[in-house]
């Protein structure tokens, strides 16, 4: 780059060149006259930057290139002549912006004379009362050089004015290969004769040194004869010329202009439905107060409602295994279908309804469009915690079923965001959690009426569901420094207009979850509930095989009944299950379990959801099988505690063992899901030790603070 | 330089190019073209993200995505 580029501002009369001129130079400007005419000049410096100090020259305003003033034609005097010393090295065009197609005119010649050019658009303001729209960015893209929009007036825009002069001065963008108007398609000979004659390069150069050298003062008379010469060899008409290049002009410019300058058009707004439902559902107060009035909707929906067909479901399985049991001859292959696969696939199928509930009412609320809203709402304070607006749907789903919420955490762009979403997914208590709760709590806290409507039960359920968001929260944020990742976040999201579900959609999306729910969740439920049927029938030894023999010798008053108990509790003890249970009581011993709810946990490891069917088998082996002792809830209230004499579930045990399922990752189903989703086992094993940690950590505390 | 993270409410401007190459891949295929009138329609209770009308459409966006697309006015 020079040092001393020189600049030249070139326009129409009246369009604030001298403004642009004033503004630039400030007061240092100079007054002087353009060599050998006495065409008042007026220049000044301008800073480019700190090596490059400019000169600004103010050039006499003209409509062409073909001046009609005599002030006028020292304007192509110097364009026309490279070595002239005010010869610029850009030049800044301006142009009126209310009448583009006129002001575009004297900007094709310029040029076309193959100089390098910015294109500053002033009068906007003027465009905009008129209502007239100019694209910038368009205009700039048809023209292939800079334009940059000013208003001299106030001096606006000169920061871009100076950037695009620099880029011009540093790798100047020249349309020398595509003229507007090229007059060497009608006089080739003549262009190439002057051309050659004169060392000229460009074409529209050796049309001015045609039609204009009368004027030009650089040009010596012996080469205006030879000019004249030309023309008459070639049979050019001047002004014809002139007149057919102008209209050839305002042809090309009617076509750059047509995609650029329009009349302001209304812009194409939502849906008159569309923009009120967004007024509310997206309003500081009412947007939260919706969203958590549709929350509460779902949650009853998928623990009131659901409740109906799972009863159905959990009796009906009831009575194929009672059925299948009388029908078929007694034996352990009996009880391996029975007990083992009936009961297991009983404990999928149960889930269902829920599931379904809860995907129905998601999928509804994705259809209708409101779910973008409250990703959009709710962003911001998930970013807060690493996360995304849309982690919003795994967190809600969740509640149902960590395998489809986990899957649905694909939506989110961001990898880092989309990770500690599925990081956290299984701290939402899901509905195989429930059980386990509605147990426990029902064992020790009483169902007394608080505030009237609600019950101390109903609160504390909503407890754990709540420990379990803000655990799931707070994990993130605590994880979020320790993954790195170098993309950065997208959240960039349609917001569809609001729609009628398409209900086939909606049945898809129903479809698809409770499938993925059996197939991944359910096929491993059943395995384990078979595995641990094996577990808790066989052990090692003969003790089993003894075990009648041994309770008579023990034992021989017992009869009937209480004789079946005493065995099946001995056998208990002494299977595989038995045997882990007690190998493993010393570690847990510190939250108040014994080895029964040892054998419970180990079975629930791969599936929480059977800790509650585990207990109902040991309590209903190793106990009392009177029928109106027949509930699971008052088998557990029955226990006793062999050290302190007392109820085994006090309520340090019970909130130890609540406590221990809100946080640990008990289910194989998700593990597997996550190890696909994360392509790796790096990810669920850290998910593994994070949330077992906390959940022994936190069960010890709580154990040992309520004890 | 102005981005659309500079849009007053309803203000309307063209876009003009971008900031960021990964990002403007992608609003590239939403439709955020060199040239293109844009409209800053909402802005998220909390201030961010932001919503902003383009080609007909609504499209949601944070706030530092919004920061790296450069524009001009349109009026």
């Amino acid at each position: 780059m020079k040092k001393n580029p020189i600049i030249a501002i070139v326009g129409n009369p009246n369009i604030g060149k001298s403004s642009l001129f004033n503004q630039l130079t400030g007061l240092r400007q100079k007054v002087g006259n353009f060599p050998s005419v006495t065409v008042e000049k007026k220049s000044g410096p301008w800073m480019l930057n700190d090596a490059t100090e400019a000169v600004v020259v103010d050039l006499p305003g003209l409509y062409s290139l073909y001046p009609k003033a005599l002030d006028e034609r020292v304007v192509i005097d110097i364009l026309a002549n490279p070595s002239h010393e005010d010869y610029p090295d850009v030049v800044v065009v301006v142009a009126d912006a209310s009448n583009l197609k006129r002001n575009l005119l004297l900007f094709t010649q310029v040029a076309d004379l193959g100089l390098p050019v910015v294109l500053a658009l002033n009068m906007l303001d003027v465009a905009r009362d008129k209502n007239l729209q100019v694209n910038a960015v368009k205009l700039a893209m048809k023209l292939g050089v800079p334009v940059v929009r000013i208003n001299a007036r106030v001096g606006e825009g000169l920061d871009q004015l100076k950037q695009a002069v620099v880029q011009q001065l540093e790798s100047p963008k020249i349309s020398v290969e595509k003229y507007y108007f090229n007059p060497a398609e009608q006089f080739p000979e003549l262009i190439d004769e002057v051309k050659r004659t004169n060392a000229i390069s460009n074409n529209y150069l050796a049309l001015h040194h045609v039609q204009q050298h009368d004027i030009f003062s650089f040009v010596p008379q012996e080469k205006r004869v030879a000019y004249d010469k030309m023309i008459e060899k070639h049979g050019f008409k001047e002004s014809g010329f002139q007149a057919a290049e102008t209209m050839h002009r305002y042809a090309v410019i009617d076509g750059l202009v047509k995609d650029s300058v329009k009349t302001v058009a209304e812009f194409l707004v939502k849906p008159l439905w569309t923009r009120r439902l967004d007024k509310v559902l997206l309003h500081p107060f009412w947007g939260y107060a919706v969203f958590l009035a549709v929350l509460l909707v779902i949650f009853q929906a998928v623990f009131t409602f659901a409740s109906y067909p799972m009863d159905l479901i959990d009796a009906g399985m009831a009575s194929l295994n009672d059925w299948l049991k009388a029908k078929l001859p007694e034996g352990a292959l009996t009880d391996l279908l029975t007990d083992g696969l009936v009961a297991g696939i009983g404990g999928v199928v149960i889930f269902i309804p829920q599931i379904a509930f809860l995907f129905f009412l998601v999928s509804l609320l994705e259809e209708s469009g409101y779910m973008a809203r409250v990703m959009v709402i709710m962003d911001k304070l998930m970013r807060k915690f690493g996360l995304n607006g849309r982690s919003v749907v795994p967190l809600i789903s969740g509640v149902a079923c960590a395998v489809p919420a986990i899957m649905a955490a694909r939506s989110i762009g961001n990898r880092k965001e989309r990770l500690l979403t599925i990081l956290v997914t299984p701290l939402m208590s899901c509905s195989a959690r429930l059980p386990i709760y509605t147990v426990l709590i029902a064992l020790v806290v009483p169902s007394t009426a608080v505030l009237g409507f609600f019950t101390l039960q109903g609160l504390t359920l909503m407890g754990l569901y709540l420990l379990g968001l803000i655990s799931a929260l707070v994990s993130a944020w605590a994880i979020k420094g320790r993954v790195e990742s170098a993309e950065t976040g997208y959240f960039v999201m349609e917001m569809p207009t609001y729609q009628i579900p398409r209900w086939y959609h909606v049945g898809i999306a129903v479809w698809d979850s409770v499938k993925s729910f059996v197939t991944q969740a359910g096929k491993i439920i059943v395995a384990i509930s078979i595995i641990l049927w094996v577990l808790a029938t066989y052990g090692p030894g003969d003790a089993i095989s003894k075990a009648e023999e041994t309770i008579q010798k023990e034992q021989p008053t017992l009869t009937g009944a209480e004789m079946e108990n005493a065995v099946a509790a001995y056998k208990l003890e002494h299977s595989y299950a038995g045997h882990f249970g007690k190998f493993i009581e010393p570690a847990i011993a510190p939250l108040g379990y014994d080895w029964k709810i040892g054998i419970a946990l180990l079975a629930s490891f791969a599936a929480r959801e059977v800790f509650v069917g585990t207990m109902s088998t040991i309590y209903s082996i190793g106990s009392e099988a009177d029928e109106d002792n027949g509930t699971i809830k008052a088998r557990m209230r029955a226990e006793i505690n062999p050290k302190t004499g007392e109820a085994m579930y006090t309520p340090a045990l019970a909130f130890s063992l609540l406590v221990f399922y809100v946080f640990a990752m008990m289910c194989m189903s998700t593990i597997a899901t996550v190890k696909r989703e994360t392509h790796g086992w790096k990810w669920p094993l850290i998910q593994l030790a994070y949330m077992t940690v906390l959940a022994y950590g936190l069960a010890f505390l709580t154990y040992q603070v309520l004890q | 330089m102005k981005t659309i993270a500079d849009l007053q409410l309803g203000e309307r401007a063209f876009v003009k190019e971008f900031r960021q190459e990964d990002l403007s891949l992608k609003l590239l295929e939403m439709g955020f073209l060199p040239g293109i009138e844009v409209m800053l329609d909402f802005v998220a209770p909390l201030g961010d993200p932001i919503g902003v009308q383009v080609n007909g459409y609504c499209l949601a966006m944070r706030k530092e995505e919004a920061a790296t697309v450069i524009v001009e006015e349109s009026i």
